[in-house]
C-alpha cells in the first residue's frame, strides 16, 4: 500500500489572499502599537495594551494559519476568528459601557471603530471565507 | 516639503487603489503596467522614508515622538511592495484586489504621518 501523501488545502487562493493581507497589515497594527505603549508607558493602561497585545497574537496566529493551510489550520483558524469576534464585541460593548475601566483606547475599543470597523468586519469575513472551504469528507 | 511629499504620496496611493480597484471590476490579475504604479508610489515612499529621517537628523521633532514616526514611514515603504508580491502569487481578480487595499492602507498611513509630524 502506498501512502499518499495529500497536499494541504490551499486556504489563500482567491479572496483568502485579501484576508491574509488585512490580518497581516492587523498584525502588524496591533502588535507594533503594544509594544510600543507596553515599552513606553504600561501604567497609565495596563489593561488596554494587554488587551491591544493578546488582539495582535490572535491576529499572527490567524495569519499563520490561513497562509499554512490544511484542515488542521482551517479549523483552528475558525476557533481563533470567533474568539477573535468575540473579543471584539465585549471589549467593544465594554468601552462603551464602562469607559472608566479603560484608560486609553485598544485595538478592539468601540466595536474598531478607530481602524473603520476592520477588527470587527474582518472576523465575519474569515469566518464565512473557512466555511466555505472547508474540505468535504471522504 | 514633507507635507508636501505626504499628499503626493497619498494621493498617488489613492489612484493605484482606484485602478487595481478597476482591474478587479474588470476581473484581471495585476500586469506590468500595474507593477509600474506600485514601482512609482514605493519610489515616493522611499524618498519619504529617506526625507523624514534627514529632518529628524536635523534635529526637527515631530509632534507625536520620533518612535512612532519612523515606525510609520517604514510601515508606508513595505506597504506597497509587499501587497505586490501577493498579488505575484495570486494571479487573478483577488491579487488586484490586494494591492488595491494595500493602496488604501498606504493612504491612511500618509494621513496619520501628517498627524504625527503635526501639520
Amino acid at each position: 500500500m502506498t501512502a499518499v501523501q495529500e497536499k494541504p488545502a490551499r486556504l489563500i487562493s482567491g479572496p483568502g489572499i485579501v484576508l491574509v493581507w488585512f490580518y497581516g497589515v492587523m498584525v502588524v497594527g496591533a502588535v507594533s502599537r503594544s509594544a510600543y505603549q507596553i515599552a513606553t508607558d504600561f501604567d497609565r493602561a495596563p489593561l488596554s495594551y494587554s488587551l491591544s497585545a493578546v488582539a495582535g497574537v490572535v491576529y499572527g496566529f490567524i495569519t499563520y494559519s490561513l497562509v499554512r493551510g490544511g484542515e488542521t489550520a482551517r479549523r483552528a483558524a475558525q476557533v481563533c476568528c470567533a474568539a477573535e469576534l468575540a473579543g471584539v464585541l465585549v471589549v467593544g460593548t465594554w468601552t462603551l459601557i464602562e469607559p472608566s475601566a479603560f484608560h486609553d483606547s485598544t485595538v478592539w475599543s468601540d466595536y474598531g471603530m478607530g481602524y473603520v470597523f476592520i477588527p470587527v468586519l474582518l472576523p465575519l469575513s474569515a469566518l464565512y471565507w473557512l466555511r466555505k472551504s472547508r474540505t468535504p469528507r471522504p | 516639503m514633507l507635507d508636501a511629499l505626504t499628499l503626493v504620496t497619498g494621493v498617488a496611493a489613492l489612484l493605484l487603489a482606484a485602478w487595481c480597484g478597476w482591474a478587479a471590476y474588470r476581473d484581471q490579475p495585476t500586469k506590468d503596467w500595474h507593477f509600474i504604479g506600485m514601482a512609482v508610489v514605493s519610489l515616493l515612499a522611499v524618498v519619504q522614508l529617506v526625507i523624514g529621517i534627514v529632518q529628524l537628523a536635523r534635529g526637527e521633532k515631530p509632534e507625536q515622538g520620533t518612535t512612532i514616526f519612523v515606525a510609520y514611514l517604514l510601515g508606508a515603504f513595505a506597504c506597497i511592495p509587499a501587497a505586490g508580491f501577493m498579488s505575484l502569487a495570486e494571479r487573478t481578480r483577488w491579487g488586484s484586489v490586494t494591492v488595491a487595499a494595500g493602496a488604501v492602507v498606504l493612504a491612511v498611513l500618509e494621513v496619520r504621518l501628517y498627524d504625527i509630524w503635526g501639520g
